[in-house]
């Protein structure tokens, strides 16, 4: 397309996001745009410290990746390590160890949607700008993240790396009352997450789709989280221990992070991919908010994935507060986990997408090799072709507007950037 | 359709009522981390509102788009240095802060990515990354005090939030913080928890870690792992001689030391004389 103007941009911070990374994006006199989104965040070599350290240390270890979804790291390291000496963890453990990922779902999902995600529609530098005209939604949203950080904090002793997790199940299981003590707090949770959805539905959000190829765990019985098959938008379904003949990692000159394709084409996972595949097993209030919002099928815009959250974030205190009805006193809260020379692969559904983690470990329980592959390192071509797709589209928009745009582009994924590898430095190039 | 254009202005955080905020400037900056040590601030629910009110959040990209520029009355620091631009750019914040808070494991001791620093680094590169030449890191993860001066340190892995609070007030009025100064094991007797060594033969590390997690690992049945780091003056030796009476094996005894805090002195001396480097 020739008389096209070229451009470059360039925002120097990406803000309101977990980790330090750029983007840049050229504008080319043909027509043609180029989006790197570029990971400066240090590597810090998980996989290499891992070795030779003990298998029941991973879920302590690996936590430390990310301050904003350990739950996520210490549930897919315990899974592999199950797997690895061939256990499986179910009933009353299993119900526990969902229990306290629904509390970092509800903590990570109202923190994005109220406060990293939301000022962006409105047009705010941030949740505590967008406080000062529009107190409600904030207060709320500091509410509810509130009970997922109690629910973390009765299962897990503390928010951020939490210790109750063990190999096998939880260190000690929770008393009966402080179980009971979460059942009002619940209850407004879900009230709360429900005039949060409705708040979300009345943002204004652009129309842009895009045709994804969706990637999450499904499981039979419910909106999987902790475990689960692998499955597609496009029919494939498979075992998890599937998961690295299909997604290949490759490391992009312009980032210090793996970008992943899934055969060969870049994929998404997250929210809008959990939803594609499993909304039919949503809680009742929680398909009530998704009719609302008007999400009737696959959501392919990137932009309501803030729709999806919401939605989510009802979900898993309805399920929550199942939990904690049910829940009868237990001696003990896991099970034997001994030891034996093999790999096990886990994978669970961090509030950002799938996480992956596989172990090799030897008779005595050493690790001998690691590999994790977190959400954002798989979304992370997915991000760069929304950009590409967004820029050509939006010619009119000035380099400010188009700046924040794209940054808006890049939180619609909630990425995590110290797990792919903080800052968000945009640079839009129009040559 | 075009999202909604971006409201003009307020560079200011919290602006909009004040011109020329006459408020304290707090900027919180990140290295090599995880963000759990900001995010406990954005995790201070009930009392964040309130904080913001009080200081003008004047650098802060993971909870807002607004940059104001230095000096700064308060900066916060978490993670450790890795690269020789990270190298370069603590000292460009430490000239623009009145205050530096080095906070959290990372940026007090350099962290869990210091295990590095017992390793040979070149390997995990290329165990890790396809082109690790493209990568630039340092061999060795050090804390902020290595670098710059540090004027007060909150440690933990995750720094605490009622500590933090503590700590920003104190500093806030002017005056020097002061934090409690014990081991865990010492809380773990007021607490009235039992004693997970001497009731069930765990391994521990209550007696030489600093206090501030309110000995959270022993209340959950477990040992403590150390996350708040060595207590200064901790009888060190005698806890890696209990270990080993306990039947720690010699590798066991150095992987506990060497945890997410590796790399603080005590630590280190103590795990080298139980294991050589690693394998």
């Amino acid at each position: 397309m020739a008389g096209t103007v070229p451009r470059k941009l360039r925002v120097e911070v990406l803000a309101r996001i977990e980790g330090e990374a750029g983007l840049d994006i050229a504008v080319k006199r043909d027509g043609r745009v180029e989006a790197h989104l570029a990971v400066f965040e240090p590597p810090r070599l998980f996989e290499g410290f891992l070795r030779g350290r003990d298998f029941r240390e991973a879920p302590d270890l690996t936590a430390r990746i990310c301050g904003i979804c350990p739950v996520a790291y210490q549930t897919s390291a315990c899974q592999a390590m199950e797997r690895a000496c061939g256990v499986t963890v179910g009933g009353a453990v299993r119900d526990l160890r969902r229990l306290l990922y629904f509390g970092e779902w509800i903590e990570s999902h109202a923190l994005h949607v109220h406060l990293l995600h939301g000022p962006d529609f409105l047009g705010y530098e941030s949740g505590i700008h967008m406080a000062a005209d529009h107190p409600e939604p904030v207060v709320r949203g500091l509410r509810l993240k509130k009970v997922g950080n109690d629910l973390m904090t009765l299962l897990g002793g503390r928010e951020i790396h939490p210790v109750g997790m063990r190999v096998g199940g939880f260190w000690r299981a929770p008393r009966l009352e402080a179980m009971r003590a979460m059942r009002e707090p619940l209850l407004r949770a879900i009230d709360d997450a429900v005039a949060a959805a409705r708040w979300t539905g009345t943002l204004d959000i652009p129309e842009f789709e895009r045709d994804y190829l969706f990637l999450a765990l499904r499981h039979d019985d419910e909106y999987a989280i902790v475990d689960g098959r692998l499955a597609t938008n496009n029919g494939f379904d498979a075992d998890v221990d599937a998961f690295e003949r299909h997604v290949v990692e490759v490391h992009a000159q312009h980032s210090n992070a793996l970008q992943s394709t899934f055969d060969g084409q870049a994929f998404l996972t997250g929210p809008l991919a959990r939803f594609a595949l499993s909304r039919e097993l949503l809680s009742p209030r929680a398909k009530e908010a998704a009719r609302e919002l008007g999400l009737n099928g696959p959501c392919m815009n990137p932009f309501r994935s803030i729709h999806v959250r919401a939605v989510e974030t009802i979900h898993a205190a309805e399920e929550a507060l199942a939990i904690v009805e049910r829940f009868e006193p237990i001696e003990r809260a896991y099970v034997d986990v001994e030891p034996r020379e093999g790999s096990g692969c886990g994978a669970s559904e961090a509030p950002r997408g799938l996480l992956y983690h596989r172990y090799r470990i030897d008779a005595g329980g050493s690790i001998l090799e690691a590999r994790i592959v977190p959400p954002t390192a798989q979304n992370q071509k997915s991000m760069e072709e929304d950009l590409v797709r967004w820029v050509g589209a939006h010619p009119e928009l000035d380099d400010e507007r188009l700046g924040w745009t794209c940054e808006q582009a890049i939180r619609n994924h909630d990425p995590c950037i110290s797990c792919a590898t903080h800052f968000l430095r945009v640079r839009v190039n129009r040559e | 359709m075009a999202p909604r254009k971006p409201k003009p202005k307020p560079k200011r955080a919290g602006d909009g009522e004040t011109p020329g905020d006459v408020r304290p400037k707090l900027a919180v900056w990140k290295f090599a981390s995880c963000d759990g040590c900001q995010l406990t601030l954005l995790d201070c629910e009930d009392a964040l509102l309130e904080i913001a009110a009080k200081v003008e959040i004047a650098n802060f990209p993971e909870a807002s788009r607004a940059i104001v520029r230095g000096p700064y009355d308060v900066s916060l620091v978490e993670g450790s240095i890795t690269t020789s631009h990270d190298a370069e750019r603590i000292h460009t914040i430490r000239r623009a802060s009145k205050v530096l808070v080095a906070i959290g494991a990372c940026a007090t001791s350099g962290g869990i990515q210091a295990l590095r620093n017992f390793a040979e680094v070149g390997g995990w590169m290329t165990a890790v990354y396809g082109r690790p030449d493209a990568i630039p890191t340092l061999r060795a993860s050090t804390p902020i005090s290595d670098h710059v001066k540090v004027d007060f340190e909150l440690h933990g892995c995750p720094i605490s939030k009622e500590q933090l609070i503590r700590v920003l007030g104190a500093i806030l009025r002017g005056n020097v913080p002061r934090l409690p100064h014990h081991s865990v094991c010492l809380d773990c007797k007021r607490n009235g928890t039992v004693c997970v060594t001497v009731a069930e033969g765990q391994p521990c590390l209550g007696p030489v870690t600093r206090c501030g997690c309110g000995a959270l690992c022993p209340s959950h049945g477990r040992g403590c792992y150390g996350c708040f780091g060595p207590l200064a003056e901790a009888n060190f030796g005698g806890m890696g001689r209990l270990l080993e009476v306990k039947g720690v094996d010699a590798a066991g005894r150095a992987r506990l030391f060497r945890g997410i805090y590796g790399a603080a002195e005590a630590f280190r001396v103590e795990s080298e004389s139980h294991g050589r480097n690693r394998t």
